[in-house]
């Protein structure tokens, strides 16, 4: 066997070939962080495409305001810059948390982790009475196609807000229970690609919904 | 598979989505959460600021706007979610391009033919409404 | 109290389904009776209601795709029989229960039938190829296949207790809102679908993880089993495309039970955005069915060639571009539909476009088998079957690609006849071949191969003179879905078609002998290397049944077609691999969870249908809850030790190298 062959199965035992070592998942098992990072990354992906039939439903529909009111006459921007304020801050100070978590500070993961609620919250709170008030004003979901589908969308949005929040301060109750257990802390992986993904659909809510529909 | 397998990184290995993929730097972490804050606040600050005014055209608003709400996603998944264009990231990078493509198939193809069916086939509606 | 339920609900004066319930539930009770007097629920419990054992799940699976067959074919006879009699008459189902019959037979069969079967078959053999020990996310995939059984549930009990949707299997707006729909039928059928939607999402992101990031040392993708490929390509489609399903079944229920104006005709609904929605989502669904039923065949047709699959890299070059092009063609569902010339063109071209890498796989079989020597099983009985079916379905489908042919034949038995040849010629005897290749693994026996083969000549007799009369009545101008007609012409190809049902009801019936004869005889067709059919790829390196760990020690991968290369050197060496290093194995740990999600999820599914709004309530909490107990769980591994391994692997061992021995004295 010549030099070159040896070398070859030293760093290449299953003789793959291409001249550099192969990425873990395919030189054996991926680690469990990584399988279930990226199991959650796929559905998170399918949980993009399922926001994507609203958004097709919404831009369709967009203009079918039955004679009532469109966009314009309903959307203040003003809570809309503050819903976007509150999200992308919480969104931050979610990166601060995982940080925290992964250097095991206490101080860090559950300050950070309660700012994120409360900055989540405060979304939550701003949207709701958005929405109760275009109720009240005649303009709830059942007045026109237009509204059906803004009331679905950003209230789909907002439901996932809602179950966010909910499972931070499951998460947090977790690590006050179990510590920065491994598994706990692929559950934090988890929840902090949840937080942030639902501040990169509500780029896109903000955009078409309320500054395009701002418009009309 | 056991509670405390993932303590050591290896070079060359996959980076779980959402992770910092380990390029031989101990980066400072908080460092990239400052810098997309920083920018997404920006793009957003410029996303409200040009659909007040009229400072961008105004038939290609619309295009602006989804410029810049790109380029937000952009920052946020790149500085807060880490997906990177390195080795490590290709299956992440592959799922989420596959992702984007079907978002894009979905949309386009149903705005596309829901515009042809709304010109041929006007919903009672909107025919009615076109009456008045 | 009890929202719109009452005793009224339940159909009395229908004797059909009060007997057709009858007959059911009395089964039901006998068969639980029977379990619990010979002291199986303990077993049945552990064993397979709370495992997370994908082969067990994977089994269980099928199971339920094949207890559903029964369903959804009898709802077949019933309609064959009524189009064979209603000749300028009325025959035996009124319009309503006619109605309500064909929706059903549609949704159980895609959604309960095909895709259990698939993901079955997908479930149970994935791990196995890969070399690994159970799918990424093993108690994830108990939820989801407890949840589809949750969804099966509800149709089969809209049987007793209420009305089916009479919508179609696909229910198009207005006639699904609650101004033309007013009773729960539809709601069953959205419910239903919901929520077993979420099991197949789950089931989606499970394998798509495992395919992508679980492999053998040294399995690369490009030495991954032709079944794998198919598989990755399959479960991508399902996290594409059933989120765009749950969507849209969303906002008819919020148009129904919201009042919401998404499909309605009055307030700005647009009716057109429901079938484009649907159908962005129906497309994919019909390349989620197919494409491991082209992975079986590859599988089944390179074993029994004794060759290896002809062009690997063509095919899995052709199964990623299928994925990819199954999201390009959905408007050719609605061609009719007025979206005008330009659009119809551009999917038009599209969908004949997809024939193309389709063709590609049928040549590569056939080379495959040429220059093989092919061994006359019943799964290769079923894929030249298939072949010769699947590519006549495929030329009418290309043909109703055409826009201008397709406003002839929209809607009409030639659609019908169209689609029942690429999912019968293709899913179903795929899932098939599947089921008899892959039975010995599952349970240490195979199945009688002569039964088996006279139930494929039941089948594929049965299908062609079941379909081929409806591609005739449907360029006739007979539409789908007629209750009655009065055309002279049309009624002798109803009679054959009927007759065509009841040959395949003699395949069927033949293939509940074959299960009962096998169990019967299995000592005399006991496999017992693991190995029956000289396979090729790892799934048959295990014992059959695999132990609960697959594989001792993961194997080492070296080139593709890992088992064949292994096997061949043992051969030529004339003795096994050296014993490897045993070491204690973790497990994961069995988990009551999904049953538990399920059970709660049946309750609030029937509770939404009937507006009982604290049972609603109450199932979420409790599915919440269970959620919680679930995550808090400390203990989610158990340890298999080293010498149990070892005694478990030396045995399987033992068998090879008595069956390797014989191989040497007879050669």
């Amino acid at each position: 066997m010549s030099a070159f062959q040896a070398a070859a199965g030293r760093d290449d035992p299953h003789r793959i070939g291409h001249g550099r070592a192969p990425a873990r998942s395919i030189s054996g098992l991926a680690y469990k962080r990584i399988v279930v990072g990226y199991g959650f990354w796929i559905f998170l992906l399918s949980d993009i495409v399922m926001f994507s039939a609203f958004f097709a439903s919404y831009a369709v529909l967009v203009g079918n305001t039955a004679g009532g009111p469109s966009g314009h006459d309903l959307f203040d921007l003003r809570n809309v810059a503050l819903e976007t304020g509150c999200l992308l801050f919480s969104s931050f100070t979610c990166g601060i948390a995982s940080i925290g978590a992964q250097r095991r500070n206490g101080l860090w993961f559950y300050g950070a982790m309660a700012v994120t609620f409360l900055f989540g919250a405060a979304f939550l709170s701003i949207e709701l009475r958005e929405f109760v008030s275009m109720a009240a004003r005649g303009a709830g979901p059942t007045r026109s196609a237009f509204l059906s589908a803004f009331f679905t969308l950003v209230g789909c949005h907002g439901l996932h807000v809602t179950c966010g929040l909910l499972w931070l301060l499951t998460m947090m109750a977790q690590v006050y229970a179990k510590g920065y257990r491994a598994d706990i802390m692929r559950r934090v992986l988890c929840f902090s690609l949840f937080w942030h993904a639902l501040d990169i659909i509500w780029v896109g809510v903000f955009t078409v919904v309320y500054l395009m529909g701002a418009e009309r | 598979m056991s509670h405390s397998d993932d303590t050591d990184r290896l070079a060359g290995a996959d980076t779980a989505p959402g992770d910092e993929p380990f390029d031989g730097y101990e980066t400072e972490g908080i460092g990239s959460y400052l810098i997309g804050l920083v920018l997404a606040t920006l793009l957003t600050i410029v996303a409200f600021f040009i659909s007040r005014t009229t400072l961008v055209w105004e038939p290609s608003l619309p295009v602006a706007l989804s410029v810049l709400a790109i380029a937000q996603m952009g920052v946020h998944l790149a500085f807060f979610l880490h997906i990177g264009t390195g080795p490590d990231s290709v299956n992440n990078v592959m799922a989420l391009a596959f992702g984007v493509l079907i978002v894009l198939l979905v949309m386009a193809g149903s705005l596309w033919i829901m515009s042809h069916l709304n010109q041929n086939m006007m919903p009672m509606d909107q025919i009615m409404q076109m009456q008045r | 109290m009890l929202g719109k339920l009452s005793w009224a609900a339940v159909p009395l004066n229908q004797p059909l389904p009060m007997i057709a319930s009858g007959v059911v539930g009395l089964t039901i009770l006998g068969v639980l009776v029977l379990i619990v007097l010979k002291g199986w629920l303990p077993y049945l419990w552990r064993d397979w209601i709370t495992s997370v054992d994908h082969k067990h799940i994977g089994i269980m699976y099928t199971l339920l795709a094949m207890v559903m067959l029964l369903r959804g074919f009898a709802d077949a006879i019933m309609m064959r029989s009524q189009q064979a009699l209603a000749f300028r008459a009325p025959g035996f189902l009124p319009p309503e229960h006619y109605d309500q019959i064909f929706s059903a037979h549609g949704t159980l069969m895609i959604f309960f039938v095909a895709m259990p079967f698939v993901i079955g078959l997908m479930n149970f053999v994935i791990p196995l190829q890969l070399g690994v020990r159970d799918v990424a996310f093993p108690t994830l995939n108990s939820v989801g296949f407890w949840l589809t059984a949750t969804g099966a549930l509800l149709v089969n009990v809209s049987l007793v207790v209420g009305e089916f949707a009479r919508t179609g299997w696909l229910p198009y707006p207005p006639l699904s809102e609650i101004a033309y729909s007013p009773g729960v039928g539809v709601d069953y059928y959205l419910w239903s679908l919901e929520i077993s939607g979420v099991g197949t999402l789950l089931s989606g992101i499970n394998l798509v993880t495992t395919i992508l990031k679980m492999h053998a040392p040294g399995m690369t993708y490009m030495r991954m089993p032709m079944f794998c490929w198919t598989a990755l390509a399959s479960n991508l489609l399902i996290v594409a495309a059933f989120p765009i399903l749950t969507a849209t079944l969303a906002m008819l229920l919020l148009d129904r039970y919201l009042g919401f104006h998404f499909f309605t005709n009055e307030a700005g609904g647009n009716v057109m955005m429901f079938m484009n929605l649907i159908w962005a989502w129906g497309h994919p669904e019909v390349y989620i069915l197919i494409l491991p039923a082209f992975g079986v065949f590859s599988e089944v047709i390179a074993t029994f060639s004794r060759k290896p699959l002809f062009g690997y890299r063509s095919m899995v070059a052709a199964t990623m571009i299928i994925c990819i092009l199954a999201f390009t063609v959905w408007l050719h569902h609605f061609f009719t539909m007025g979206a005008g010339a330009d659009v119809n063109a551009i999917f038009g071209i599209a969908s004949m476009i997809i024939a193309v890498p389709t063709g590609v796989k049928v040549f590569n079989w056939l080379f495959t088998m040429y220059g093989g020597r092919v061994v006359f099983t019943a799964p290769i009985l079923w894929s030249l079957g298939f072949m010769v079916t699947f590519v006549i379905g495929g030329m009418t489908g290309v043909l109703l690609a055409v826009p201008p042919a397709d406003f002839m034949l929209h809607n009409s038995l030639f659609l019908v006849a169209h689609f029942h040849n690429v999912i019968i010629g293709g899913v179903l005897f795929g899932s098939f071949a599947g089921y008899t290749y892959w039975f010995p693994k599952a349970f240490g026996f195979r199945l009688h191969d002569g039964l088996g083969k006279a139930a494929f000549w039941f089948w594929i007799f049965g299908f062609y003179f079941a379909f081929m009369p409806l591609y005739v009545l449907g360029l006739e101008g007979m539409t789908r879905r007629m209750q009655h007609y009065d055309v002279a012409e049309w009624h002798p190809w109803t009679l054959i078609a009927a007759g065509g049902a009841a040959l395949i009801l003699c395949g069927i019936g033949t293939q509940i002998a074959q299960l009962v004869v096998s169990i019967r005889h299995r000592e005399a067709l006991r496999d017992v290397t693991g190995d029956p059919w000289n396979g090729r790829s790892l799934e048959w390196a295990t014992s059959s049944p695999p132990p609960a760990f697959n594989f001792a020690v993961l194997p080492s991968i070296e080139g593709e077609e890992a088992y064949w290369g292994i096997k061949q050197r043992a051969i030529r060496q004339a003795r096994l691999r050296d014993e490897p290093e045993y070491a204690e194995i973790e497990m994961p740990r069995n988990s009551p969870t999904g049953f538990i999600c399920a059970f709660f999820a049946s309750f609030m599914g029937f509770a939404l249908i009937w507006h009982i709004w604290w049972l609603v309530a109450l199932g979420l909490l409790g599915a919440f809850a269970t959620f919680v107990v679930f995550a808090w769980r400390d203990e989610d591994e158990y340890i298999i030790s080293a010498d149990e391994v070892a005694r478990i692997d030396r045995a399987n061992r033992r068998a090879r190298s008595e069956a390797l021995a014989r191989l040497q004295v007879t050669t």
